[in-house]
């Protein structure tokens, strides 16, 4: 190999890695003014979903705090099947207890955890609850999300709205099928029942926790 | 571009050339979302969009990029480009987002964006190249809601399952009577793999009764490019 092709060659090899640089920092730029333009609207969106989810189970107009700032961090608490910390939203109307919103979790699904949140009014009853993420079998078992409910008028985790360790002795918070007084549907037990026991659980939690949970101060 | 061009690309994205039925690709995308056929749609939508921009983007800048790296080259577009269409619809569309937010990630990974880039933006220019893209994005898009149609007729016994995550006031169509028992293998890969192979055979016998219609040997076929 003569001096003169070495030459070419490692020109060649100079060149392309400079035409490869060049492409490298134009596109990463483009991606870095992507991602700083977008970055406020990415956010508001995620907050209005999030308030959304919220007012899913709590009704808009019977509160009257921020609600995503009037938070407290939960450590990971077993009554409410939840092996990660998770987040208290406390509901207020003129300074008074409306309702606490919190996350819990089924651990004996059909397909691994239901993720839930709840959201118990100061009176202890239920105001809504909503399935956040679940691996239930599409079609079968997943009615237990409310957007997958052929029923829209009446889905069935509605029938929680209203009750509370009052209203619903212990053992009426199962399925029917096992005496309780919570329908389902004919060939999806396990889901439901799933469900129901993970509620029933993150109430009487929720029930004894509440009035150190509305008091306790932001950290 | 002539007319001649024209109808030459869109009949080679559509149905000589289809990206599923006849070149093989993005098949790893294709078989995990058929499941319904709005799922099916969705995601060609989403190809749609990325193809024409990535096409685009490299038949302008095809005469900078030397032979020896256009690989990473395009790599690289595609994935920025991808990217920042996933950060503005993010951003601007969120509602649309939603629908459509889970398959842009799985486009990046779908090689078909790759394979449209090397094999047609590379050599044309930018006005041929878009509509080659919105083309075999078509193409794509029959093909993949016909199977995901099929998939969920046959597993579930709907149409359009899910169509209510797209439109909230529409509803999904019950075909078959409600008490269908269901038939999983539809609903799982093997079954979009039956599928797929039957819709590639029904391809090729139309296309070898035109064939001998036209009294011409059959087309060779168009060799897979062995990517998923």
């Amino acid at each position: 190999m003569t001096a003169a092709r070495q030459f070419t060659a490692s020109s060649m090899a100079v060149r392309t890695a400079a035409i490869l640089f060049v492409f490298v920092i134009a596109f990463t730029g483009l991606l870095s003014a992507a991602y700083k333009w977008t970055k406020p609207a990415i956010e508001a969106s995620a907050l209005e979903e999030k308030m959304k989810l919220l007012n899913d189970v709590l009704p808009a107009g019977d509160y009257d705090n921020a609600l995503i700032d009037d938070t407290l961090q939960l450590p990971p608490t077993d009554a409410l099947g939840l092996l990660e910390p998770s987040t208290v939203y406390r509901a207020r109307k003129q300074g008074q207890p409306v309702a606490l919103i919190f996350e819990a979790a089924a651990p004996d699904g059909y397909a691994g955890k239901i993720k839930l949140l709840v959201a118990l009014r100061a009176d202890g009853s239920i105001a809504g609850v909503r399935v956040t993420q679940h691996k239930e079998t599409p079609g079968l078992g997943d009615y237990i999300d409310p957007r997958k409910d052929k029923n829209k008028a009446g889905p069935w985790i509605n029938q929680f709205v209203g009750r509370s360790l009052a209203n619903t002795p212990d053992k009426a918070w199962r399925v029917r099928k096992d005496g309780g007084q919570i329908d389902f549907h004919a060939g999806a037990t396990i889901s439901p029942r799933a469900v129901a026991k993970a509620v029933r659980k993150a109430v009487q939690w929720a029930d004894g926790e509440r009035d150190r949970l509305f008091l306790e101060k932001r950290p | 571009m002539t007319r001649d061009e024209f109808t030459t690309i869109a009949r080679n994205g559509l149905w000589k050339q289809n990206s599923s039925l006849a070149q093989l690709l993005g098949l790893c995308p294709l078989l995990a979302v058929t499941t319904n056929a709005v799922n099916g749609i969705m995601l060609s939508l989403a190809t749609i969009i990325v193809m024409a921009i990535a096409n685009v983007a490299v038949a302008s800048l095809r005469n900078f990029i030397p032979h020896e790296i256009r690989i990473p080259v395009f790599i690289l577009i595609v994935a920025a480009l991808v990217t920042v269409v996933d950060l503005l619809f993010n951003a601007n569309l969120h509602e649309l987002y939603i629908v459509l937010g889970i398959f842009i990630p799985l486009i990046v990974t779908n090689c078909i964006v790759l394979a449209r880039v090397e094999a047609f933006a590379a050599k044309n220019p930018p006005l041929n190249s878009t509509v080659d893209g919105v083309f075999m994005g078509l193409g794509m898009l029959w093909t993949l809601g016909l199977l995901g149609a099929m998939r969920e007729l046959l597993a579930n016994g709907t149409l359009f399952g899910g169509i209510d995550m797209v439109f909230s006031s529409l509803h999904p169509i019950q075909l078959l009577p409600e008490n269908y028992p269901g038939f999983l293998l539809g609903m799982l890969p093997p079954g979009a793999f039956i599928l797929l192979g039957c819709m590639i055979a029904a391809k090729n016998w139309m296309d070898a009764r035109a064939a001998r219609r036209a009294r011409q040997l059959p087309p060779t076929p168009v060799e897979a490019l062995g990517c998923h």
